[in-house]
Order: structure tokens, then C-alpha cells, then sequence
């Protein structure tokens, strides 16, 4: 296999870790002031993510670095030509992480609902815009003979980039309800169970359209038989979550994100940016690329250390598995 | 003003803004592994809570590190995307080598060494805490040797048919002698900050609360947090005249910017105070050391350093008509304040260390003073050290192959820069407040009363309380 198309591989395996992981992060900061009726309740929902979030976020800041390490002009035209989404991701992301950390760093009441808020703000601006940005990616965008973005940002906010908007948003809602159910005890995990369904029947009719109205703008085999997968796996999940068997809800809706990124990865290949004015503005896997010799040795290094961040990480899961619930939230 | 103005001001105040939280998480996060390491050494109650003390202000900091380095890391595709474009095969790897070896390994640690007090065995507890610290200053060194191949690019050719800089030789670039000495001097930089945030508190609660029962673990911190302070300053000063040879040797126009030295001489006098006309070509008055700059620059007394009119007109021959100064006033003064502010800092933690000689207490209100101001000083140090470095090889974003000006992003207009600019400062501003209220707050509250949290167990799945919970 050529280095471009295993870059190309990697790059789309590090933004579907990236949304499998923090997409339930972002549903459980969305679903904040849906489930958590008291602060108790929502320091459990913060508590499961506690340990893990910021380790979740890395997944994108090394997706980035990926890109602009094997795709340099992906990522300088994605970048600089999605200028303001990026720039609100950036704003609710700063928000956010900091809220996880100094929420419980004062007893007010005031003060804990303004995090709350960056919290719930934080997590569903990205939610959204993630979903609005990578549709745009797929459906293309008008990018002149230099590979420079031309359009404005009335440009990204077309129906099929807002219905992808909407399906991300449910999607790790979903998910995150499913996630909350796995990780707590007591009231607040059969609520999560309960409306994790509910949510799961509105995502699974956004989802078929998004993937759908995907597959006629672009298509593969591949990424026909990815998006059945996504429908399947969804589906399958809220099953499972319906007889709350737990494990099995998240394991479905976890490789329901995962397909769907994937379904439009595919999609996309062999373009990385497709341009809807000048074709000759389009980037490709190779014409974006950097040279056989960095991809050379990026390859080594992700070889190497892929396996071993895969590793510590799952066992940082595998030490947080317990439940939690209003009990084991201490009094400080 | 146009968008490349506002884009330069956006990346000199959000790269400022990081660099204020970086120091403090790099070097406290070995303070706190090695005040834990006495801990478990010796059984010591004192060190365990010195260890959940700065733990938390370390906790507190290391929070705005973390959200202020993903803008930098997707400001140079928003705002400089000529610039990826032109140095991606080169620069993009050890960005994305920084976040997959470094960020990976210290977020994860970190999480667990916060929720993990009762949930790991204290010895992989400990361990997560130096996993995470060692992440910390690994990502330092990518992030160096990226940053040194804009001030002395190595490792690459110019492919004349796309135009753009191509690795050659990835070896060269993560050994760039540039790196290999930045690397260190950034390192004690951070340490200065450190140590001086230990004394500064400890001082604090010494001076304030005489008959605490926490005396013992106060004195500790002060006196271990001055040594560190001065063993920095002292590493700190030798690699800066390292750095400041290697530099005469790489950027000559940033040494004779530093100096606001405008002829070539041989030898040249260190100015301890120089002050130049407006424009920048003629020096007005001055008080010098004579010899000093030709020993700092190329370690022989008697040695050439080079002129910034003679060095303009050296580079107009080289890479055609326009302005290769950088703006004097800026270079000289921060170059300056860099060296003044940590030296300053040092000068305290050695008053401090003697007045904790034989047993005896601090005490009185000039001290203290000074231990507030303390790691204020390292600081600022480390801002104006970046403020020189970054300012002094301009016009050149890549030293010698791209000027700042060709590397910004075409595609995005003024209105948007103005609009990420004044959101960044908002926000930014907003949560320094917010920040350092917090860090009064929890350094004034003093070191907690520990009970050793319980080892793990998995029978008692029953409602014991977490041992620190958001
Ligand atoms: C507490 C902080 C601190 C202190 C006390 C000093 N420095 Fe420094 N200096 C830094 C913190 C710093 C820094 C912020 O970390 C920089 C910016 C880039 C770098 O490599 O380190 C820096 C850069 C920097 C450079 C520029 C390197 C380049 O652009 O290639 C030189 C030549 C020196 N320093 C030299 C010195 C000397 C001779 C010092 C004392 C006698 C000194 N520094 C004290
Ligand atoms: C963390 C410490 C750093 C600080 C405090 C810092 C600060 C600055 C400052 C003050 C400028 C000048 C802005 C201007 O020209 O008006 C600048 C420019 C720049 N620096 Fe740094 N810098 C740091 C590290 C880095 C690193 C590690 C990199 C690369 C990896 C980098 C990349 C750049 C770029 C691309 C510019 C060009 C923009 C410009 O010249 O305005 N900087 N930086
Ligand atoms: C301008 C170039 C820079 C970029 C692109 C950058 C990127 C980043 C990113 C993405 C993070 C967040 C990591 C996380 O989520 O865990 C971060 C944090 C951090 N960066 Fe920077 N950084 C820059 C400058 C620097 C410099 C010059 C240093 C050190 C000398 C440094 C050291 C750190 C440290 C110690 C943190 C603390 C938190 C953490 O590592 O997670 N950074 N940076």
C-alpha cells in the first residue's frame, strides 16, 4: 500500500478514536442540565469522565498533528479556510476543559452554575460544528487553483452540512446517555437508560438520512457497506440498551460513530478536500502530501507508539471501571 | 493595520499566554514527584501534604496549559497557513511525534494520578505522577526543535519545482544545535518559576503564621524550593552563554540586535545601558563593559561581533532590497529583562536561604514582599527571553528561507483575525483572573490535613466516598 493511503488510513483512524471517545465526553457535558437534577447528580456524570477527558482530547490534538505532518496543505486550506468554526470549537474547548477542573474548586452555588453552563455550552458547539465541518469536507467546497479556500462562511452552513451538524450532536448524545448508564448507580443510571432510547430512535433517523443523503453526493462500496454497518451497529445498541444490557449499548453505539466517521472517510478517498469551483484546486492524498521520506519515518514512530498509548490507555479505563453513584461523591 | 498585523499580535499574545502556564507545569511536575518520592521514602506526613498542596495549585495551572496549547496547535493552519504549507514536511512531525509520545503519556497519567489516590497501589501512583512529569518535559524538547529549525533550519532542501522546504535529514533537525541548547536553558527557566512559586507560598505562611503546626513542612518548602531556584538560576546563566554564542554563530543580526550593536568591532563592549535614536541607527549614550560581548559571543575576548549596519547591508546583497533589522528597542530591552528578572529572582531565594540559617525563621515584612514578588520575577524572565528570541529573528518567520510576512493565511481577512484576536484576548484575560484568584485562594488555605488514603480493594465495592472527586 502506498505511504499517502496509509496516512490517509491514519489520520481517519485518529479522528474516529477521537470522536468515539470524546463524543461520549461531549454528550455527558450536553446532558448535564438534562439528567444531573442536583449538584450531587451532576458531579457523578462529571466524575465518570473525570479521569479520562483531557487524555480523550489528545486523540484530536494528534489527529491535527497528523494531518499537518502527512497532509501539510490539508491542513493549512481545512484550517485557515474554516476559519470561524474552528475558532468557536477552540473558544468552547478552552471553556470547557477549564470548567472540568475548577467547578468543584468553590462551594457557590453561582459559581458552579456558570461552569455548568461551559460545560454544557463547551461540549455542544463542538458537538455540532464537528459534524458540520466534516459534511463540508465530504460535499466539497470552492477552493481556487492554489488550493485557497474562496468561499464565505454563509458557504459551510448549507442543509447537508447542518443535517451532519445534527447528527453528530445526537450521536454523542446518544452515546453519552449510553455512557452514563454504564458508568453509574442508582436513579440517575436508569434515567440515562431511558432516554438513551429515546434519543437513540431521533439519532437513528438523522443518522440513515445524513449517511444516505451522503452516499448520493459521494460513494464506494466501502462506504456503503460502512454505512449499513453504522446503521446496523446503531440500531443493534439501542437494542441491547432498551434490555439494559449496558456493555453492549455502548459497544454498539461506540462502533456506530466509529463506522459513520469511517463511511465518510471512505467516501471521501481518494480526495482529502474536495474543491466545488476549479477541479484543479481539489487535494488529494497525494497532492497534499509531504514526502514519501517524513511519511517514511511518521510511520515508524506511529508503529511503534500507537500500540503502547492504546495500551495505557485502556488500562487507565480498566482501573476507573467501577460505577459510580451520589454516594461516593465526597462531601469537598 | 492590516490581517498580518492582527495575526502577529494574535500568535505573540496567545504563544505569551501558554508560555505564562508551560513553565509552572514543567517544573512543578517534578517538584510534586519528588516531594511524593520523599513521601514514600520516608514515611513523612509532612511531604505528603506538601505533595496534595502544590499538587493543587499545580492541578490549577496545568488546567489552562492544556486549553491554551490546542490554539496554538491549530493557529498555524488558521492564521499561517503559507507558512504550513511551506515547512508541513519538516515542522508537522515532531508536532505530531510531541502529541502522540508526550501529550498522550502525560494527560493519561495525570488523570490517574488525580482520581487515583485509592484506586492504584501507591507505588504505580507515584509512578504516574513522574510518567506524567517526564511527558511534560518530553513534549518541551518537540516543541524546541520544531521552534529551533525557524531559527536555524537544518535537515531540508528547497524543492525548486513545488517551492516548498523538504526533510532531508530528520536526525539533523531533532539534533539542531539550536534545540539541543534551548532545550536546557528552557528547562531551568521553567524550574526558576517553580522553585520561586514554592518559596513564595511557603515564605507566605512562615512569615504570617508563626506557630502553625505545619512550621516544619513551610521550612522544607522554602528552603528546597530556594535551592532549586539558584541551581536554575546557575544552569540558566551557563546555557545562556552557550545559547549566546551558538547565536552569534546562526542569527549574527540577532546578537548585534540584542546589544544594539551597529558596527562591527573587535572587540566588542557588553552595553549594560544604551540609549539609540528613534530610528535605530545611531546610538546617543551609553555605559559598557569593554571585552564582555565579544567573550558572550564568541568566547574569545578580542572576538569580531558584527554590526547591524553592516550585517543589513551584508543580507540586502545576499537576499535582495528591504529591511533585515528587527526592531532594536524591543531586541535590546528584552534581552535585557530577561537577564535582570531571573537574576532577581535568584537574589531572593539566596536572602531567603539565609534567613533560614540555623534553625532560625523568617520573618518581616520586606521579606515578605519579596517572596510575593518572587516568582513573578522568573516570569517574566521567561516571557521577555521569548519576546527576544521570537522578535529578534524577525522579518524571517524561517530564518533566512521565509519572511514572517509570506507565511500568513491568504484566505482569511481582516474581520476574522479581529474577530479570533479580540476573542482570544477576552477569554484569555477572563481566565487569568479567574486563575489567579484561585491560586491565592488555595495557596492561602495552606497544606491539608491528610489521612493516607486507603490502598485499593475490590471487596469493598460499598459506598466508600472517592478519595477526590471533581
Ligand atoms: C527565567 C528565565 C530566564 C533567565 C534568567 C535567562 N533566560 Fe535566556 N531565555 C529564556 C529564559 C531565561 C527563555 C524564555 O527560556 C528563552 C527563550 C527561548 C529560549 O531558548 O529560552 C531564552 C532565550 C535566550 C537567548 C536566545 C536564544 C536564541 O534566540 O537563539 C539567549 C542568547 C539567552 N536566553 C541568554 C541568556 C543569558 C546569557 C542569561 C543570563 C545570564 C539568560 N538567558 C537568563
Ligand atoms: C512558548 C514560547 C514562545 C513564545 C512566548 C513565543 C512568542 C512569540 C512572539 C512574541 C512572536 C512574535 C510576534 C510578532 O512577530 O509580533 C512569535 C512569533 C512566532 N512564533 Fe513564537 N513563541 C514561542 C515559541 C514558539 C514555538 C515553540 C514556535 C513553533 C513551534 C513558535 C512559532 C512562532 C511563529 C510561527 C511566529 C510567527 C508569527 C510572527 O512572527 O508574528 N513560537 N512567537
Ligand atoms: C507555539 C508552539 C506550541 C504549540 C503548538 C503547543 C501545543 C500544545 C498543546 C496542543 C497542548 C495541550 C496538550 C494537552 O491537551 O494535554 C500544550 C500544552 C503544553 N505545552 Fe505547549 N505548545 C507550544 C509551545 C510550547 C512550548 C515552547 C513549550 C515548552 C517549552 C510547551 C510545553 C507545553 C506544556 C508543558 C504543556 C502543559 C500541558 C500539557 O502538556 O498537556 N508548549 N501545548
Amino acid at each position: 500500500m502506498e505511504l499517502t493511503t496509509i496516512w490517509f488510513l491514519l489520520v481517519a483512524v485518529l479522528f474516529t478514536g477521537y470522536f468515539i471517545l470524546e463524543g461520549f465526553d461531549f454528550g455527558v457535558g450536553m446532558l448535564l442540565p438534562v439528567l444531573g437534577r442536583d449538584d450531587r447528580e451532576r458531579r457523578v456524570m462529571i466524575n465518570t469522565i473525570g479521569p479520562v477527558w483531557d487524555g480523550n482530547e489528545v486523540w484530536l490534538i494528534t489527529a491535527g498533528g497528523a494531518m499537518f505532518a502527512a497532509f501539510p496543505e490539508w491542513y493549512a486550506t481545512l484550517f485557515s479556510g474554516f476559519y470561524l468554526p474552528l475558532l468557536l470549537i477552540l473558544l468552547a474547548l478552552i471553556a470547557r476543559g477549564v470548567a472540568f477542573e475548577y467547578r468543584h474548586k468553590r462551594p457557590e452555588a453561582t459559581w458552579k452554575q456558570r461552569w455548568d453552563k461551559a460545560i454544557f455550552f463547551g461540549s455542544l458547539i463542538p458537538a455540532i460544528l464537528w459534524g458540520v465541518a466534516f459534511a463540508n469536507i465530504l460535499r466539497g467546497v470552492p477552493l481556487d487553483a492554489d488550493h485557497e479556500y474562496v468561499g464565505g462562511l454563509l458557504n459551510l452552513l448549507n442543509p447537508y452540512a447542518l443535517l451532519g451538524g445534527a447528527t453528530t450532536a445526537a450521536l454523542f448524545l446518544t452515546h453519552g446517555a449510553v455512557f452514563i448508564a454504564l458508568k453509574t448507580v442508582g436513579d440517575i443510571r436508569h434515567r440515562a437508560a431511558t432516554l438513551a432510547v429515546r434519543l437513540g430512535v431521533v439519532t437513528a433517523v438523522l443518522a440513515v438520512a445524513f449517511l444516505t443523503w451522503t452516499l448520493t453526493i459521494r460513494s464506494s462500496t466501502a462506504a456503503v457497506v460502512l454505512a449499513v454497518g453504522a446503521a446496523l451497529a446503531l440500531l443493534g445498541g439501542l437494542a441491547a440498551a432498551k434490555v439494559r444490557r449496558e456493555g453492549w449499548a455502548f459497544t454498539g453505539t461506540a462502533v456506530a460513530i466509529g463506522l459513520a466517521v469511517a463511511t465518510l472517510f471512505a467516501a471521501l478517498f481518494p480526495n482529502v478536500l474536495p474543491s466545488t469551483l476549479d477541479p484543479a484546486g481539489t487535494l488529494t492524498a497525494t497532492n497534499a502530501a509531504s514526502t514519501p521520506y517524513t511519511l517514511k519515518i511518521m510511520t515508524w514512530v506511529a508503529v511503534i507508539f500507537t500500540p503502547i498509548v492504546l495500551a495505557y490507555q485502556g488500562w487507565t479505563y480498566w482501573v476507573f471501571r467501577k460505577r459510580i453513584g451520589v454516594a461516593h461523591i465526597p462531601q469537598h | 493595520m492590516d490581517a498580518l498585523d492582527v495575526a502577529r499580535w494574535q500568535f505573540g499574545v496567545t504563544t505569551v499566554y501558554h508560555f505564562l502556564f508551560v513553565p509552572l507545569t514543567i517544573g512543578l511536575s517534578v517538584l510534586v514527584a519528588i516531594l511524593q518520592t520523599l513521601w514514600h521514602r520516608t514515611g513523612d506526613e509532612k511531604y505528603l501534604k506538601l505533595t496534595k498542596f502544590y499538587g493543587k495549585l499545580f492541578l490549577i495551572n496545568f488546567a489552562m496549559g492544556v486549553v491554551t496549547g490546542i490554539v496554538q496547535e491549530f493557529q498555524f493552519g488558521m492564521n499561517w497557513s503559507d507558512y504550513s504549507r511551506f515547512v508541513g514536511d519538516i515542522f508537522g512531525a515532531p508536532l505530531a511525534i510531541e502529541a502522540l509520545v508526550a501529550f498522550f503519556l502525560e494527560s493519561t497519567f495525570i488523570g490517574l494520578w488525580i482520581f487515583g489516590w485509592d484506586r492504584l497501589p501507591k507505588r504505580l501512583h507515584l509512578a504516574s505522577i513522574w510518567a506524567a512529569a517526564i511527558g511534560t518535559n518530553l513534549s518541551a524538547y518537540f516543541i524546541l526543535a520544531a521552534n529551533s529549525f525557524m531559527q536555524n533550519p537544518v535537515g531540508y532542501w528547497v524543492n525548486p519545482e513545488t517551492g516548498r522546504a523538504e526533510l532531508t535529514d530528520f536526525v539533523a533537525v531533532l539534533t539542531n544545535k539550536v534545540a539541543l541548547i534551548t532545550f536546557p536553558h528552557t528547562i531551568a527557566g521553567a524550574f526558576l518559576v517553580a522553585g520561586s512559586l514554592l518559596v513564595a507560598v511557603a515564605l507566605w505562611h512562615l512569615i504570617r503564621n508563626r506557630d502553625s503546626p505545619d512550621t516544619p513542612a513551610y521550612r522544607f518548602a522554602a528552603k528546597f524550593g530556594s535551592w532549586v531556584t539558584l541551581v536554575s538560576a546557575a544552569i540558566v546563566v551557563i546555557t545562556g552563554d552557550i545559547q549566546g554564542k551558538i547565536m552569534t554563530q546562526v542569527q549574527p543580526m540577532k546578537m548585534a540586535a540584542a546589544e544594539g550593536l551597529y558596527t562591527t568591532e573587535s572587540p566588542a563592549s557588553f552595553s549594560v545601558l544604551t540609549v539609540g535614536s528613534l530610528d535605530g541607527s545611531r546610538e546617543l549614550f551609553a555605559i559598557k563593559i569593554p571585552y564582555l560581548l565579544s567573550y558572550l559571543g564568541t568566547g574569545d575576548p578580542n572576538g569580531t561581533v558584527h554590526g547591524i549596519n553592516d550585517l543589513q547591508a551584508l543580507y540586502t546583497a545576499q537576499y535582495g532590497p528591504g529591511s533585515y533589522t528587527p526592531i532594536i528597542p524591543v531586541t535590546y530591552w528584552s534581552f535585557r529583562f530577561m537577564i535582570g528578572f531571573g537574576l532577581a529572582a535568584a537574589a531572593i531565594a539566596l536572602l531567603v536561604l539565609w534567613t533560614h540559617r540555623k534553625g532560625r525563621t523568617p520573618r518581616g515584612k520586606w521579606l515578605l514582599r519579596a517572596g510575593l514578588v518572587m516568582p513573578v520575577l522568573p516570569l517574566l524572565a521567561n516571557s521577555f527571553g521569548w519576546i527576544f528570541t521570537e522578535m529578534g529573528r524577525q522579518p524571517w518567520i524561517v530564518f533566512g528561507e521565509m519572511l514572517t510576512r509570506d507565511g500568513v493565511s491568504r484566505s482569511v481577512s481582516l474581520g476574522e483575525v479581529l474577530t479570533s484576536f479580540a476573542a482570544f484576548t477576552l477569554i484569555y484575560a477572563t481566565l487569568a483572573v479567574i486563575e489567579v484568584k484561585l491560586l491565592i485562594r488555595y495557596a492561602k488555605a495552606g497544606v491539608p490535613d491528610v489521612t493516607p488514603d486507603p490502598e485499593p480493594d475490590d471487596t469493598d465495592d460499598a459506598d466508600r466516598p472517592l478519595a477526590f472527586a471533581y
